[in-house]
């Protein structure tokens, strides 16, 4: 790899935990403001060459992702409830993280997303507050990420997205059949299809090809650097410094303290699992919403006797899950869905939360096909067709080229008791505990999917199909999470809150938190824009503070 | 290890051909079943996907892969494997006495076994890796000749041009089927 080499002794700048869609923008932003990095990351260091088609190895296997047989993951209903060893999140594990196998929709956040409790009023059962940000704070950083990563879409296209200080700065991806029969249908019936904003680039951008719509973008890393993770973007921009390490399977297990509470470096496992203790000046931990806190909460010490920066015993707590649902329609001629980018088409007409409706919440819509060969003869068909013979196989042959999906993205409210913590008893392959998730919905989360399954059937049946069916979409139907929010959440009360508005923690003021974590609410899915917008910005507050010795 | 084994993937792969050329020259044709196993569980494979209506497991050379999983990648399923059909051995000769194999039975008594255990997670596990074996990428040793693929209609290419099916190319003008 290019880039710089420290030593460990070394105490650089910054350290920065965890190489996603995060720390891949912190470490980019710190060095290129002139310091030293190094950032460690759990997975490996893997490029296009490495990747390819092969749905087995990413999609029935953990090829990019955490592996459970080494990280072994327990879920639980409610703390009445036992326990047990579930994939029930998922995250990218390798430099790049979960920008590399995402399916790379890339949507700001409504003005609306950071006032809903203003606005909506207080949800019982749920925490639910306005972010201690704006909109318009973000703005500023939403535009950057999507100039420096490579966004295609429309600005404008969508009548019900704030304001904008800058268009996309490519063209949309071309419509593929699922798109045409969304939009016609959703016109049909009153409401406003935009084309899908991706970190896919349409045309070449900044040394990278176009996307050649093979199609194989959710779960796979892509061979032609055309979806804008950060490991073809802002990494290789941080590398080229001569500032910035990135050390590839070094898994961290304890943030260090000094006696003035300042954090001064991590303890991690390396390649050959030797602990190796990594001085720096400043921590950023970007290893997503569920280790982020799990970081944490290895991280004891007698000043935290709780968990590193958990003076407000909210670390872990609040988790907010990927919600949605999916709906298949059957259509007459041949969609091949399974060409081109996933989505191409979607609506957020019922995006804002309504009281009218009764129930808190609301969701995007989009027309997709994420499914691969054997993922849809195994999960595609309705659920009552053949399982085997040879109607099933003349059915495959038939819907698999004629199938398109209607997918919601559904809100999630912050529950206290939905948190992640050790489990005090399994432990991964390193002897670190394992990360236990406590997770059930709200009754209102479940209230806004299925509203919006009837919202789904209505245009697939605008569209003309011949038949939908719904997939199942109870809370262990939507595992494993890959939307990881909420954990360490955002606030101006330290009670209340873990970060401050520039992601840095309340309680240890060189150590900032910037992932998931910090959402205060879930907006509607597709956190990855907001993500790399709040860590834009939080690099750059981090680097004024070490301007000013802080 | 994961980050090694993935990092490896491509050495074991390499080592498993080669440790299937070895079989072969030693006049063996599978690596990690028996032959007689392999031919029961080829049986169930051609009931999941029978050769109606184009080629299915069998032309694919679904028990190939099957085999080689249980080498590799699904090597810890060997145990519900061995299990899984000594059960199913013995509600054969339950159902059908003085039968011999699932391989011998008719298809009509196939097809009986095989309703009769098709809630089990035996044959979920059966299901998913005969779909895996004709579907899956062709480099895992099934979905021969890519026939899998050319059965549902899935091309496998690196690039595609639009318009990509029927109704965007009707969109754009241009007819496509």
């Amino acid at each position: 790899m290019s880039g710089a080499k420290f030593r460990p002794s070394d105490a650089v700048d910054f350290l920065v935990i965890g190489a996603g869609a995060a720390g891949g923008v912190v470490a980019k932003e710190l060095a290129t403001a002139g310091f030293q990095v190094v950032v460690l990351e759990q997975g490996p260091y893997l490029h296009e060459k490495d990747y390819s088609h092969d749905e087995i190895k990413y999609t029935f296997e953990a090829g990019l992702t955490n592996d459970p047989k080494l990280q072994p993951i327990l879920h639980r209903k409610s703390e009445a409830d036992v326990a047990v060893p579930m994939k029930a999140i998922e995250y990218g594990r390798q430099v790049g993280g979960g920008s590399v196998h995402f399916t790379a929709n890339y949507w700001r956040f409504h003005e609306s997303d950071f006032r809903e409790r203003s606005l909506f009023g207080a949800v019982n059962g749920a925490d639910l507050e306005d972010w201690p940000i704006s909109y318009a704070d973000l703005e500023p950083y939403y535009t950057k990420a999507e100039y420096e990563l490579g966004i295609s879409g429309l600005a404008g296209a969508n009548p019900f997205e704030a304001p904008r200080s800058k268009p996309y700065p490519l063209p949309p991806m071309p419509v593929k059949s699922s798109g045409v029969l969304f939009e016609r249908a959703t016109k049909k019936l009153g409401l406003h299809p935009f084309p899908a904003p991706v970190a896919i680039l349409s045309r070449p951008y900044q040394g990278r090809a176009a996307c050649s719509n093979c199609g194989f973008c959710e779960s796979f890393g892509c061979e032609m650097r055309a979806k804008s993770s950060t490991l073809v973007s802002v990494i290789p921009a941080a590398e080229e410094t001569g500032r910035c390490e990135v050390r590839a399977n070094c898994y961290v297990r304890k943030i260090e303290i000094d006696s003035a509470g300042r954090a001064t470096g991590a303890v991690y496992f390396d390649a050959q699992r030797r602990e190796v203790f990594q001085r720096a000046k400043a921590v950023f931990v970007c290893a997503n919403g569920v280790e982020t806190p799990k970081l944490l909460l290895l991280s004891k010490s007698a000043r935290f006797p709780d968990g590193l920066a958990n003076s407000s015993g909210l670390v872990g707590k609040y988790l907010m899950w990927d919600l949605g649902c999916d709906v298949e329609g059957l259509f007459e001629h041949p969609l091949n869905e399974y060409k081109g980018i996933q989505v191409t088409r979607l609506i957020h007409d019922y995006y804002a939360a309504d009281p009218k409706r009764g129930f808190y919440g609301g969701g995007g819509i989009d027309a997709r096909f994420d499914f691969y060969p054997a993922g849809y003869a195994l999960h595609g068909l309705p659920a009552d067709a053949p399982r085997w013979g040879s109607e099933y196989k003349k059915m495959l042959g038939t819907y698999f080229s004629r199938t398109m999906t209607l997918l919601s993205h559904t809100s999630s409210l912050a529950q206290e008791k939905s948190t992640v913590t050790l489990d005090p008893v399994v432990k991964d392959a390193w002897g670190l505990p394992a990360v236990r998730i406590t997770y059930d919905y709200h009754p209102d989360d479940a209230a806004t999917i299925k509203w919006l399954i009837g919202k789904q059937v209505e245009i697939l049946d605008a569209a003309g199909a011949k038949k939908t069916w719904v997939q199942p979409w109870e809370v262990t139907d939507n595992m494993p999470c890959r939307h990881l929010m909420g954990t360490c959440r955002m606030g101006k009360d330290r009670s209340k809150s873990v970060v401050n508005e520039y992601s840095r923690t309340h309680d240890v003021a060189n150590l900032y938190l910037v992932d998931g974590s910090n959402f205060v609410t879930s907006g509607r899915q597709q956190p990855t824009a907001t993500i790399q917008a709040l860590a834009y910005r939080a690099a750059e507050h981090a680097a004024g503070a070490a301007k000013g010795g802080k | 290890m994961s980050s090694l084994a993935m990092a490896a993937w491509p050495e074991v792969l390499a080592a498993q051909e080669q440790a299937r050329e070895r079989a072969k020259a030693d006049g063996g044709e599978f690596e990690t079943l028996d032959k007689d196993t392999a031919g029961e569980i080829a049986a169930i494979a051609e009931q999941i996907i029978p050769s109606t209506d184009g080629p299915g497991a069998r032309e694919a050379g679904v028990i190939y892969f099957i085999d080689r999983a249980l080498g590799t990648f699904a090597r810890d399923e060997r145990e519900a494997y061995r299990t899984g059909m000594a059960e199913l051995q013995k509600k054969r000769e339950e159902m059908f006495p003085g039968s011999a194999a699932i391989a011998s039975l008719d298809d009509e008594q196939q097809k009986a076994l095989l309703r009769s255990i098709e809630n089990t997670d035996f044959f979920e596990l059966l299901r998913t890796h005969t779909v895996l074996g004709f579907l899956g990428d062709p480099r895992y040793g099934g979905n021969r000749g890519k026939v899998g693929w050319k059965q549902i209609g899935f091309e496998g290419w690196m690039a595609y041009q639009p318009p990509f099916g029927y109704y965007d190319a009707e969109a754009s003008g241009e007819k496509k089927e």
